[in-house]
């Protein structure tokens, strides 16, 4: 197993290193980081725009709640009923958590929101206005005739994209953000993959060649699009640059993603607990520390890896806890924390976090075997950050809208929908790909996105030399395990839901595998 | 002391215990009744802990709980955007 690991020789040497790292370097008035030792933050110009009657500074490219946050602003928003301060929690548009009023237009989530020179920014507090400026009709409806939508601009959906264009089909690829990539732009480890082209290489590369393959390949690519919702026939409505387009389609790959989950504790809302992706996304895309002290809540692989991220970025990580009596991730990326000093203490969990307007600490308490808090072990850290790494929730709602049949299963997060060995859903022409077909990693949801593409290229046109192969490669690097067959509304019968791991995930050996002759054997019986 | 699950709607704990006792024991009721789920993240953020708290307090499945319905929009959308005329309706 340990043969799949990438040693980070590279990075040996901050290891020894106290958690402050030397390299990265922080301007004393904010939070932004100037000096990192992998990332290069290419910063645009600088402008300012108001911010309740206040000139915040901002860079090109950065969104309102990032230039905000960096000016130090931690309260975003006022709780509807309770009144209470909230921060922004995700960081990619799936929470709300950081809505404000942006040019008299109140409920504009400030983290997917490109900040402008002169924008005036307000807080619209538990009872926003309605909007104070004209803001128009908007402009008219559309409609158009598409072949492919892809749904989501991660590696999953990429590679669909990339597929089934270079074949010649007509790709739409939709994504709410400026940047596509996903949440590959933030990964600044190394991927280990067993798959050739991308061990060794860093997320954020991966992420960029994909990019550009899709460009090359021809793939429509629309960006900060919002994908509203699904309509009979295939149908899909989109805002996009002020306007609703409705786009018939022929074919779908939904690849949506997933959701950062949520635990409950006292005062489990106060600005600073945040979601361990959205510190990524505000450490790692737009070069901002969350905050000086980090207490984090989760030893899984993304708990142990943004602990290490959170380092080189000079930030402290004064405290790792798990509930489980052993740590969750891989023992090398634990191993790296361990090294630095930073303590991981399992069979522990939050109790409350310390705080009026914001993170100032938390308790910390044991747990015994039964899951349940040992009394007299509470205990306080100092911390300004609660970074929550409890794992994702595949985001399914648009499937659910489309009617495609979902089965809970716990090892892929929750409810997801069932599908073929060619991540067709129980709806024909509609496919699945990445996290939202549960969760995974990135280059399984590169793999599916592969098998996706090549699929419903195939169910629209035809077969070719192309997509055969595509699809006989990605299967190699995959293991598709049965967890549950189900009878389906629909007159094919039997269908199994396929787990789709990595060849040679440590995780395979606790699940039964089928042979894929069984598999195939179902799948229209 | 509060312990948020639904941080559009505002809903504790403590406001979902409460009324799994009054007998609102599925996630759709919940949703019905409290508004869990229906704010502007639309459930995203709640759902998987609400779930998680129904199962400690009745013993029910996952199955059993019932999933609440999905329905456009999935995201905040502007009235101005929903009341755009069609392109042959537009007065030139």
């Amino acid at each position: 197993m340990l043969t799949f690991f990438l040693i980070f020789h590279n990075l040996r040497k901050y290891f020894y290193r106290k958690p402050k790292l030397e390299n990265t370097v922080l301007e004393m008035s904010e939070r932004r980081i100037f000096e990192h030792p992998i990332l290069d933050f290419d910063r645009g110009d600088e402008f300012y725009f108001d911010f309740e009657g206040e000139k915040v500074k901002a860079y090109e490219g950065e969104t309102v709640a990032s230039a905000l946050y960096a000016d130090g602003l931690r309260k975003f928003t006022e709780s509807k009923k309770l009144e209470r301060p909230r921060g922004f929690f995700c960081a990619i548009g799936k929470c709300s958590s950081c809505i404000m009023s942006v040019d008299g237009r109140p409920h504009v989530r400030t983290c997917v929101t490109q900040a402008e020179e002169g924008m005036e920014v307000k807080r619209h507090g538990s009872k926003p206005k309605f909007p104070e400026v004209d803001i128009g009709r908007g402009k008219e409806r559309k409609e158009k005739k598409i072949e492919i939508a892809v749904i989501g601009g991660g590696p999953a959906g990429l590679m669909a994209a990339i597929v089934s264009a270079r074949n010649g089909a007509d790709v739409h690829l939709f994504d709410e953000g400026d940047d596509l990539g996903g949440q590959l732009v933030k990964q600044t480890h190394q991927f280990f993959g067993s798959h050739e082209e991308d061990a060794g290489t860093r997320g954020i590369e991966i992420g960029k060649e994909l990019v550009e393959e899709a460009r090359d390949v021809g793939v429509n690519i629309h960006t900060e699009t919002k994908v509203l919702g699904y309509y009979e026939e295939k149908k899909i409505t989109v805002e996009e640059e002020g306007r609703l387009t409705i786009y018939d389609t022929e074919g779908i790959v939904y690849a949506g993603g997933a959701i950062e989950n949520y635990l409950s504790f006292e005062n489990n809302d106060l600005p600073g607990v945040y979601g361990a992706g959205g510190v990524q996304t505000l450490m790692n895309e737009e070069g901002i520390v969350p905050g000086d002290k980090v207490l984090m809540v989760g030893s899984g692989n993304v708990g142990v890896i943004v602990s290490y991220q959170l380092l080189q970025a000079g930030v402290d990580v004064v405290e790792v806890i798990e509930a489980l009596p052993e740590i969750g991730g891989y023992q090398v990326h634990a191993s790296k924390i361990r090294r630095a000093g930073v303590p991981i203490s399992t069979a522990h969990t939050i109790k409350k976090a310390i705080g009026e307007e914001k993170v100032e600490g938390a308790v910390v308490q044991k747990i015994d075997e039964n899951w349940e808090p040992v009394e007299g072990t509470e205990r306080e850290v100092e911390c300004d950050v609660i970074c929550l790494a409890v794992g994702l929730s595949p985001d399914t709602g648009f499937l659910r809208q489309a009617d495609c049949e979902m089965e809970y299963i716990g090892e892929l997060g929750g409810y997801v929908p069932l599908r073929t060995e060619d991540m067709m859903t129980t709806r024909r022409g509609i496919y699945v790909a990445g996290d939202a077909a549960g969760i995974e990693e990135a280059t399984v949801a590169a793999l599916e996105g592969k098998i996706a593409g090549a699929a419903l290229f195939e169910d629209l046109r035809e077969e070719t030399e192309d997509t055969r192969k595509s699809k006989e490669e990605a299967k190699e690097g995959l293991v598709p395990v049965v967890l549950s067959m189900r009878r389906c509304a629909d007159d094919w019968g039997l269908r199994p839901i396929l787990l789709n791991h990595k060849k040679g995930d440590l995780r395979m050996s606790r699940i039964s595998i089928l042979p894929s002759s069984f598999t195939k054997g179902v799948n229209c019986g | 002391m509060t312990t948020v699950v639904c941080r559009c709607e505002d809903i504790t704990e403590e406001d979902i215990v409460e009324a799994i006792e009054k007998g609102y024991d599925e996630l759709e009721k919940l949703k019905r009744h409290l508004r869990l789920g229906m704010g502007p993240c639309q459930g995203k953020t709640c759902l998987p802990l609400a779930r998680r708290i129904l199962g400690r307090e009745t013993g029910k499945s996952v199955e059993e709980m019932g999933d609440p319905t999905s329905r456009p929009p999935s995201q905040p959308v502007s009235f101005s955007l929903l009341a755009s005329l069609e392109e042959s309706e537009v007065d030139e």
